[in-house]
């Protein structure tokens, strides 16, 4: 029983990084309609600069302020240089140029800082704490904290800013938000740059945990499942999908892993997505739209 | 194309609507609609936006699936029909927005339409083989038929995409029409066409009927082409019937003419 | 012969202007006469083995992709695994079956094929993005599976799967030039056919599911049958392309050489070489296997030694991203569109000025 207690509680902790992840992606996705792939390469690179700038010797506030700033202008020359040129194209054009665009990010993150791991030490301790008798992760419980605190003031910018408003406007009715004078490539360039440092949150959490290096950006196909599960356009699905991810892999390769082999967690998410999409089409809190002719 | 002996099956009807109602998220979108189709006629669905009308085409091809009700098809008797199982019946349709595919070429829209003819496997395809090559002839010989007969021939090799909406809409019709269907239906054929278009569309449709002998459903809001080209008003409001029988009848309805008229507050 | 034809168009004012020209029927020709006879005489070790061999493997694993994405409109990033499936089932049919390898090779297609068919089930219920889950499922199922269990690289040390070097028709394939004969004559079989298909009423098919499934049902197309069909048939060239570059390129490979890069590089050949075109395949693969060397070479010659190769192959990396955007926005049709519209302003030249 504790095993089992410990396996679910770690899987939905590790779960809340996935969720993260999925968040940015669920940001985009809702003001642009965009399946932004480069996400992970995004937050390769936010990592990456901020890792770096530290070793530069920048203290912690002004090397997050720098990286915060570098992201604001990387979302400005995406939305200039991508987004724009590709405004009406098809969804999978625009997913595909992302594609593109994290080779581009992935290519000048390492071309420009190297390829080396470079160790981040957030002063997170990670040693195994007790509570009762089920043994937990203190860095695990300090994440898992940092992205409900995330996942709720975005609500509340949402909810309660002009911004945030305009952008549910966007995300509801593209063509509405237009003629009501919503300027589309502002909204662009905010979301983009949210993502960015929802991205870079994430990627110093899982930085620290395993070091910066490239291996972060592939946290994206981590991603994917649990949008699937939880749907590309809710931020509380995102969190849901985080979760069950997180602890159906883990339960899966502690129980079910031994039988056939161990090493499971690369491709069981993606089952257990496609298993929910026979549930839920559309995910879990995903709207479906009706196909009309 | 074959003809059918119209005179021996004249009042036998092809299609039968009963009692169908269909809703969406608890709108109801067609209420306990019943009504026949004759074989060989030309049967216009008339009503007011929202009445109904494309609704009922999509029940009638399985897009949309009723809650209750049946259609009774050349003596087959459906709750509900897929899709798929309708065009292989000899339902085929055209639609309000055209459903072309559109990268691809006018005469490979219209050849897309011959589907349910194609008996060669795709491996005989893919490899060439003599059946598979004279099926391919047999099929592009009836598509340019098609094409000859809707006067598409100066487009047959341009994108459909790129097309004007009135030839988009003949091309549409093209491929309903080179499958050979047994009933027609045709959801506002003559939509957004000038006077001459339509008066071409209208000879399109009306010569379809009288020589190739096809039933014809079609949905129009030009009262008086529809008194011109068909045979059988059917009127629908607010999904519910409120007219049935000859252009005249109709006409002379007064439920029919308070609708009409009655939209007007 | 286009002197004529373009008297005749133009003596007919009523014809639409754009009609497209018919394709020359002697490119087809003059093409295989150069690839079978003249490149084999101009080409040395290096070209043949280590740049055409790939370059045309790799064009027929875009070919086996763009029947699924580019004509019948199923994204998927699963090709690298479904590469790994063809190679490591021809090893076994090899080395636990015994069969010659041309068999070995083609039975390999067919299971690659029953395994696409296999991810492509969901495509009933799942459809555009959700469905590449169904594709990096497969991908990293594969991954998985060829590297777990030893039975299936017969209980070598690094996982690695390698076969003696064979002869074929009395050509070595232990030679450079005899592994380029026999890589061309596969894909020039494979291409032929898959031109055939793409002509066919199943070409159409996959296209009109691409374009508008609904509607493709309503006029009597079997959208799932179809759908299946599609990832079957591209499973089938893409397990025939990765037997090719395990045992013919390569000669011995492991499940990093089918990893989720190769589904990205076979995906972005069709981008760069146009969705839903043949010639396009071979296009992409060239500029692909290209851009590389031109790129080193070029830092060769500026920088001579000064750039290591790290940067070097992160500029690369970019420089790809940047094209593929640059591509989407310019010219989505790919290259190969491109190419085309070119070469119809050259056949059109002496008429217009």
């Amino acid at each position: 029983m504790n095993l089992f207690l410990e396996t679910l509680i770690g899987g939905l902790l590790a779960g809340t990084m996935y969720s993260l992840v999925a968040i940015g992606f669920v940001l985009i996705y809702k003001a642009s309609g965009v399946f932004n792939f480069a996400q992970g390469s995004i937050l390769l690179f936010a990592a990456l600069t901020f890792v770096t700038l530290l070793e530069q010797g920048l203290p912690f506030a002004a090397a997050l302020a720098v990286t915060i700033l570098i992201l604001i202008l990387g979302a400005i020359l995406i939305e200039r240089t991508v987004l724009r040129p590709l405004a009406n194209r098809s969804p999978m054009t625009l997913f595909m140029a992302t594609l593109g665009l994290s080779y581009v990010v992935e290519g000048a993150a390492q071309g420009l800082m190297g390829a080396q791991v470079h160790a981040l030490d957030l002063g997170i301790e990670d040693v195994p704490i007790f509570i009762g008798d089920v043994l937990i992760s203190q860095f695990d419980l300090v994440a898992a904290a940092t992205a409900v605190a995330l996942a709720l003031v975005l609500a509340l910018l949402f909810n309660n800013t002009r911004i945030g408003i305009s952008l549910r406007a966007v995300a509801d009715d593209t063509r509405a938000a237009l003629s009501i004078g919503i300027n589309l490539n502002r909204i662009w360039q905010i979301v983009w740059a949210v993502a960015g440092i929802v991205g870079l949150v994430a990627g110093m959490l899982w930085g620290a945990r395993q070091g910066i290096q490239f291996s972060l950006s592939l946290v994206v196909l981590k991603a994917l499942p649990v949008l699937i599960i939880g749907g590309f356009t809710s931020i509380g699905g995102a969190i849901v999908g985080g979760l069950i991810v997180g602890a159906a892999e883990n339960l899966a390769e502690t129980y079910v892993g031994p039988y056939i082999g161990g090493g499971i967690t690369p491709w069981f998410p993606y089952f257990l997505a496609i298993a929910f999409l026979y549930i839920r089409p559309a995910g879990l809190f995903g709207e479906r739209t009706l196909e009309r002719v | 194309m074959n003809a059918h002996p119209r005179a021996v099956e004249a009042a036998a009807p092809i299609l039968d609507v009963r009692g169908v109602s269909l809703s969406f998220k608890g709108v109801k979108a067609i209420s306990d609609l019943s009504f026949s189709v004759v074989r060989g006629e030309i049967c216009a669905l008339i009503g007011p936006n929202g009445a109904g009308k494309s609704s009922l085409l999509n029940v009638l091809n399985g897009v949309y699936v009723p809650a209750s009700g049946e259609i009774v098809f050349n003596g087959e008797h459906f709750r509900q029909i897929e899709p798929l199982a309708a065009a292989r019946r000899g339902i085929a349709r055209t639609f309000q927005n055209n459903a072309l595919f559109k990268k691809m070429s006018v005469l490979d829209n219209v050849l897309t339409g011959l589907a349910r003819h194609t008996r060669t496997g795709f491996l005989a395809q893919a490899l060439r083989l003599p059946g598979a090559r004279r099926e391919e002839a047999e099929l592009r010989e009836r598509a340019e038929a098609i094409l000859e007969f809707l006067e598409l021939q100066p487009y047959r090799d341009l994108t459909v995409g790129n097309l004007a909406y009135g030839i988009q809409k003949r091309v549409e019709l093209g491929r309903a029409l080179v499958s050979a269907p047994t009933l027609l239906l045709l959801d506002e054929p003559l939509a957004g066409m000038n006077a001459h278009e339509k008066a071409e569309m209208s000879e399109f449709v009306f010569g379809i009927n009288r020589h190739l002998g096809i039933t014809v459903v079609l949905i129009e809001h030009d009262v008086g082409i529809v008194m011109n080209l068909s045979g059988h008003v059917v009127v629908l409001d607010y999904g519910r019937k409120i007219g049935d029988g000859t252009p005249a009848e109709v006409a002379s309805n007064a439920d029919v003419i308070s609708a009409y008229l009655g939209t007007v507050h | 012969m286009t002197h004529v034809s373009q008297t005749l168009s133009s003596s007919a004012p009523l014809a639409p202007l754009t009609l497209p020209a018919r394709r020359p029927r002697l490119a087809l020709p003059a093409l295989l006469l150069l690839a079978f006879v003249a490149v084999p005489l101009v080409g040395n070790d290096y070209w043949l083995g280590a740049i055409l061999v790939p370059f045309l493997i790799l064009s027929l694993a875009g070919l086996g992709l763009n029947l699924l994405t580019g004509y019948a409109g199923q994204t998927s990033l699963g090709s690298g695994g479904f590469m790994a499936v063809g190679a490591f089932a021809t090893f076994g049919f090899v080395v636990h079956g015994g069969l010659p390898l041309p068999v070995a090779v083609f039975l390999a297609g067919l299971v690659t094929a029953g395994a696409g068919l296999l991810f492509g089930l969901p495509s009933d219920r799942i459809k555009g993005f959700y469905l590449m889950v169904s594709s990096l499922a497969a991908q990293f199922f594969f991954e998985w599976l060829f590297q777990k269990f030893p039975w299936f690289y017969n209980y070598g040390s690094s996982g690695t799967i390698a076969l003696p070097r064979f002869e074929i028709f009395g050509l070595n394939a232990g030679s450079a030039l005899g592994r380029y004969y026999v890589t061309l004559a596969v894909v020039a079989v494979l291409t032929w056919i898959a031109a055939n298909l793409v002509r066919s009423q199943t070409g159409r098919s996959f296209m009109a599911i691409r374009d508008m499934d609904t509607a493709a049902a309503v006029i009597g197309i079997p959208v799932y049958r179809t759908k299946v069909l599609a990832f079957a048939v591209s499973s089938f060239y893409l397990g025939i392309a990765g037997a090719l570059w395990a045992f013919v390129y390569l000669g011995s490979a492991s499940v990093q050489s089918f990893g989720i890069s190769r589904s990205f590089q076979v995906l972005f050949i069709i981008i760069i070489g146009g969705m839903g075109s043949i010639s396009g395949n071979f296009i992409g693969a060239a500029f692909i296997s290209l851009l590389p060397l031109a790129i080193d070479y070029t830092a060769q010659y500026f920088f001579a030694g000064h750039v290591d190769a790290g940067l070097l192959q992160n500029t690369q990396k970019a420089i790809f991203g940047v094209l593929i955007i640059w591509f989407l926005i310019k010219e989505p049709d790919g290259l190969a569109r491109l190419f085309r519209n070119l070469g119809e302003r050259l056949s059109n030249w002496p008429l217009r000025f």
